[in-house]
């Protein structure tokens, strides 16, 4: 029993993990109908950015450079810098000229967007693994695994924090700010934000410089794991079955997703080879390591059954179709 | 001037029909394949061939698929690798059970086995829309890679599930594994690629293509006249994934000759595809060809651009040429949304005109 | 207008290319480099290529090549991918004299490989990778995967536990849990594995993690519960960093924990710091700089300002940088057999497959070589292209990567049957009558 309630605790904290980035997506999608795929690289750009700024690692040259090191008060908001810059361009390069687009052309640019990252990482701060170091805790929580044998690991409460966190900051930004009812006013129609005078292009740099600080907290908790490295821009393939069955609008959407997805892959991973034993086990001899390694896959299927009952998703807006 | 009809008098139901009624189309489309057919073998050798010229061909005849699917019927799918991938597998199974069986039997039995799957995938596309579809594809990306790792059977219980070809016949002719000569493993797929983009040109003007495109167009207008979305749909699904099969075949078997199913059918092949469609034209058998021809020719163009004419490392070239890629992906969306097939429009356009433009 | 710019020059190059290729001026020994130094692998793939271009690079250098021949090192990014890797291996293998061996590097690439080496007539050395049975030469006589495979590995490795315990006899009723990436590679050491465990009375699992391995908090839950008695691990990648760290969380002693030689470089354990002190893996050679050859390398590359890479000199004598100069080293000794039986300098493919054939690097030849106790001697056959087979096992003590192992001999008589029914299996699929090894 207990050790189905950590696998449940463990999936509702890695569920966390993938809303992470699930969220960086939504706010895109919600401000500009834009499905940004290239949200798993810009976390993957925004944690080298700021290894590389705590590191002094002099940008193309791969070095590193000890005396250039910066501290982490002066980094973070570096990185920051950096990725509102980035949303800057991105607005100024790519979005102006494909206001209008279809979807599938605009997910296909972004797309490509993620080549541009994934090339530009490598050639401005090279290809090697690299440990970031902010003072996050690793390992369990001694207390609880000394006391009740609960297992939970600390950097996932890390990362349910810094997940409420953002969603209350974010929740009040869209709610109380100037800025926040322009956001949501452009979400709900373009045309009638812009002809009330809001400007489409400033709400877009907005969005795209959140979705960037977004993606620089997922890099860093992803990161903290696995060490900052190329295959951290996959962790956006995690977040689009989080994102079907959750709603490609909504933030809680996102939250709730990724809590179900997180706790549905974990037992089933865990639990399903024994389940399919003792179902089938009667009739065929099935080998229960035949049902590991089906994290890639199970939350797409469970995302898939969802929403053969909700094809918008938990929370997305319902489809509305007229001829 | 050069490209006029004009003149070009269509006295039958016959010359009404053809696939190409423009007589330049016409003289056009014998030129370059009698120029694949006849020219190209002369010239070729192991690098053309296994870099160049079978991967565009085999790429284009997926990416003809996959256009048949989101181009003319608008059902978005990322899960083209994972349909590659079982028709690779299925063609290895086909060639270790039967074998006799010639490769031209092969490839359609892997085609046929490749259409059932995507038929089942297909099922939720009459509830699933639009991205929660694309999406939804993924699954069957994912499910299908996994499947054919776990499940020893599909590689005939080797050790590690690696597949790999042997020396087999079509019509006589040796066509798989490095022994096979480079023409004819090139001639063989090239004549395939042919015989499925005429099939594929007719398809789409025929009736079942104008079906597709009803319901690419708006489904529930489609719908009101009369045109059952779900069993188009499904059709598609299955015409569909009979390409990209027979194409998973070919990279198996004719390309590479090993595979392995997340090395060689992941999930990247599944927006390599998707690419060259978009990049190529949706709804547009030249659009596939030329797509294809981009996003396969392009990285090699540039690397080999780059490595031997600029002298730049390897590895600097590398990264420069995924930034480039991306960029130009990028480039082409904003400069022509509708792919390289419209330039070829616009150029005929031109043409028509030419060189007397007032 | 731009855009057909763009188009043209993609057109030219492609089309100039073949041409660039066939201007061959005089004799170089060609040596391809199938680097990857980017995508999900790069981290390992840029030691690796280091090591072997610039093991070349110094003979060259210092000695101004091989018995006075030149050597040209190639390098072609394949980024870890099966397709560019036959691209890279179709543009390299012709350039200049023609390339001498390959040395793929990814166990997709190999297998492509393997039925293209015999007609192209260039050998490949998968240096302890790449396809198992490929050790029995009298089937592949143009593959070499000396010092040892993934199956002598597993043996050994399991050798090893059996000391730890006290005895083989003392495994019966030990856990061994294997946790594998899912894939071709990862998948190899399990049916030795299995023999082993029915041999010994083990009981053995296996676990996949799938690619990338970003992720894999269930398996170690599973393990968490299982409390397996040792655990091996066959990972790659990102796979290797999240499971050292996943291990350390659930508090697995790291002396019980045994990665395959992939998984065993400083990258694996950096991230997870402190906390990956103890853990072990397989290796074939010694980890460190301190060799003669590598005080040459230095001094002749990177002091003297001619290291293809300058960027990574702090990173000479990484654990996978020593295993693509000992790739390098090998390769460099079979030139000079190859020389010697053909009595030529002008060597081809061919030619150097009978060099791998014929390769002997006994302790007092690695001692001339600047490279004593570098790695074990090897000695190939005809019928053996695995060579010695010895796994030794090496241990992270939280700075550096120590040898904390005998040289284990793995479990013939287990091994070979599986050996010779699968090279059986492939040769009488591609209609292949063995060799005699007389």
């Amino acid at each position: 029993m207990l050790f189905f309630m950590e696998t449940v605790i463990s999936g509702l904290l890695a569920g966390i993990m993938y809303s992470l980035v699930a969220l960086g997506f939504v706010l895109i999608f919600k401000a500009s109908g834009v499905f940004n795929f290239s949200q798993g690289v810009m976390a993957l750009f925004a944690a080298l950015t700021l290894v590389g700024l705590l590191s002094g690692t002099v940008p193309f040259t791969h070095v590193d450079n000890p005396s250039f090191a910066i501290p982490a008060w002066a980094a973070i908001p570096l990185t920051i810098i950096v990725m509102i810059i980035v949303a800057i361009l991105i607005e100024r390069f790519i979005l102006r000229h494909l206001v209008n687009q279809e979807h599938i052309i605009l997910f296909m640019a972004m797309v490509g967007l993620s080549y541009v990252f994934e090339g530009a990482g490598d050639i401005i701060w090279g290809s090697d693994v690299k440990v970031i170091d902010l003072g996050l805790p690793h390992g369990a929580w001694d207390w609880l695994l000394d006391t009740h044998g609960l297992y939970i690991e600390k950097i996932e409460l890390v990362a349910a924090a810094a997940a409420v966190v953002l969603v209350v900051v974010l929740a009040a930004f869209f709610q109380k700010t100037r800025i926040g009812r322009a956001l949501r006013a452009v979400a709900d129609d373009h045309q009638a934000a812009l002809s009330v005078g809001i400007s489409l292009r400033y709400i877009w740099i907005i969005v795209w410089s959140v979705a960037g600080i977004v993606a620089l907290v997922t890099g860093v908790v992803w990161g903290a794991k696995s060490g900052i490295q190329f295959s951290l821009s996959l962790i956006a393939l995690k977040a689009l079955p989080v994102l079907i069955l959750g709603g490609f609008e909504s933030i809680p959407g996102a939250i709730v997703g990724g809590l179900i997805i997180g706790v549905g892959e974990k037992l089933a991973e865990v639990f399903g080879g024994e389940v399919i034993v003792a179902i089938f086990g009667r009739w065929f001899e099935i080998d229960p390591g035949i049902f590991t390694a089906t994290e890639n896959w199970f939350a797409y299927v469970l995302a898939l059954i969802f929403l053969l009952f909700r094809p918008q998703g938990l929370f997305g807006e319902k489809i509305i179709e007229r001829v | 001037m050069l490209y006029r009809e004009s003149g070009q008098f269509k006295t039958s139901y016959d010359a009404d029909q053809a696939v190409f009624p423009i007589l330049q189309d016409r003289l056009c489309i014998i030129a370059i394949l009698a120029f694949a057919f006849l020219a190209v073998p002369f010239f070729i050798n192991d690098y053309w061939a296994n870099a160049v010229l079978i991967p565009f061909l085999v790429y284009s005849l997926a990416a003809l698929g996959l256009n048949i699917l989101t181009g003319y019927c608008g059902q978005l799918s990322l899960g083209t690798g994972g349909f590659l991938a079982v028709g690779g597998y299925s063609s290895f199974k086909l060639m270790t059970s039967f074998p006799e069986l010639d490769m031209i039997l092969v490839l359609g039995g892997a085609g046929v086995t490749t259409a059932l799957v995507g038929l089942l995938f297909g099922l939720p596309s009459l509830r699933i829309k639009g991205f929660y579809l694309a999406v939804a594809t993924l699954a069957a990306q994912f499910f299908l890679i996994w499947l054919f790792y776990k499940v020893p059977w599909f590689y005939n219980y080797n050790a590690t599930g690696q597949i790999n070809v042997f020396p087999r016949e079509a019509l006589g002719f040796l066509v798989t594994t490095q022994k096979a000569d480079p023409v004819v493993r090139y001639l063989f797929t090239l004549s395939i690629v042919v015989v499925f983009a005429l099939a594929a040109k007719n398809m789409v003007r025929g009736r079942f293509g104008r079906m597709w495109m009803a319901i690419r167009d708006m489904d529930i207008a489609a719908e009101l006249i009369g045109i059952r979305p779900f069993l188009m749909k499904l059709t598609a699904f299955t015409v569909s994934s009979f390409y990209i099969g027979v194409a998973g075949a070919l990279i198996f078997s004719v390309w590479l000759g090993a595979a392995e199913s997340g090395e060689t059918y992941g999930i990247n092949e599944s927006f390599l595809v998707l690419f060259m469609i978009i990049v190529g034209g949706l709804g547009s058998i030249l659009g596939s060809f030329l797509g294809a021809g981009f996003i396969v020719l392009m990285p090699i163009g540039l690397k080999n651009l780059l490595v031997d004419w600029f002298g730049m490392s390897a590895v600097f070239a590398k990264h420069l040429e995924i930034t480039t890629f991306g960029v130009l992906i990028i480039f082409f969306l904003i400069v022509e949304p509708h792919g390289l097939a419209r330039l070829w429009q616009i150029i005929k356009e031109k043409l028509r005109l030419w060189p007397f433009p007032h | 207008m731009k855009l057909r710019n763009w188009l043209v020059a993609a057109a030219a190059a492609v089309v100039a290319m073949p041409l660039a290729a066939v201007s061959a001026s005089a004799y170089e020994l060609t040596i391809p480099s199938m680097d990857y130094r980017t995508g999900p692998y790069a981290p390992n793939g840029i030691p690796f290529a280091n090591g072997w271009t610039d093991y070349w690079t110094m003979l060259n250098e210092r000695d101004g090549g091989i018995n006075g021949v030149k050597i040209k090192v190639v390098p072609c990014e394949t980024a870890y991918n099966t397709k560019q890797g036959v691209e890279c291996y179709e543009k390299t293998k012709k350039e200049g004299s023609g390339a001498l061996v390959y040395q793929p590097l990814s166990t997709g690439i190999t297998y492509q490989l393997i039925p293209k080496a015999s007609v192209d007539n260039i050998p490949i050395h998968s240096m302890g990778y790449g396809r198992t049975s490929a050790a029995n030469g009298k089937i592949f006589k143009w593959v070499f995967n000396f010092p040892a495979t993934y199956w002598s590995q597993a043996s050994a490795l399991v050798k090893y536990i059996g000391d730890k315990e006290g005895g083989m006899g003392k495994l019966k009723g030990k856990k061994i849990t294997l946790v594998y990436h899912n894939s071709a590679y990862g998948k190899e050491p399990i049916r030795t594995l299995e023999e082993l465990s029915k041999k010994h009375g083990f009981k053995f699992t296996a676990l996949a993690v799938d690619h990338p391995g970003q992720e894999q908090k269930a398996t170690w839950l599973k393990i968490r519960r299982d409390k397996p008695d040792w655990i091996l691990m066959w990972g790659w990648g990102v796979m290797n960093q999240v499971a050292i760290k996943e291990a350390a969380s659930i508090r697995f002693p790291m002396d019980h924990f045994i990665g395959v030689w992939w998984s065993g470089s400083e990258n694996d354990v950096k991230p997870a710091g402190a906390a990956a002190k103890g853990y072990l893996s397989g290796a074939f050679h010694q980890p460190g700089k301190n060799f003669q050859v590598h005080r040459d390398i230095l001094k002749h590359l990177y002091d003297a300002g001619k290291a293809p890479h300058p960027d990574f000199k702090d990173r000479v004598g990484e654990v996978l940088y020593n295993r693509g100069l000992v790739a390098a080293l090998w390769g460099s000794e079979a030139v000079r057999a190859a020389m010697k039986i053909h009595n030529t300098k002008e060597i081809t493919g061919a030619m150097m497959r009978d060099g791998y054939e014929a390769l002997d690097v006994d302790a007092a030849r690695l001692k001339e070589l600047g490279a004593e106790g570098l790695t074990i001697p090897v000695k190939i056959t005809c019928a053996n292209h695995e060579g010695p087979r010895k796994v030794a096992v090496q241990q992270w003590d939280g700075k550096a990567w120590k040898i904390v192992s005998d040289f284990y001999d793995p479990d013939m008589d287990v091994i070979q049957p599986l050996i010779d029914e699968d090279s059986a299996k492939f040769a009488k699929e591609n209609n292949i009558t063995p060799r005699d090894c007389k």
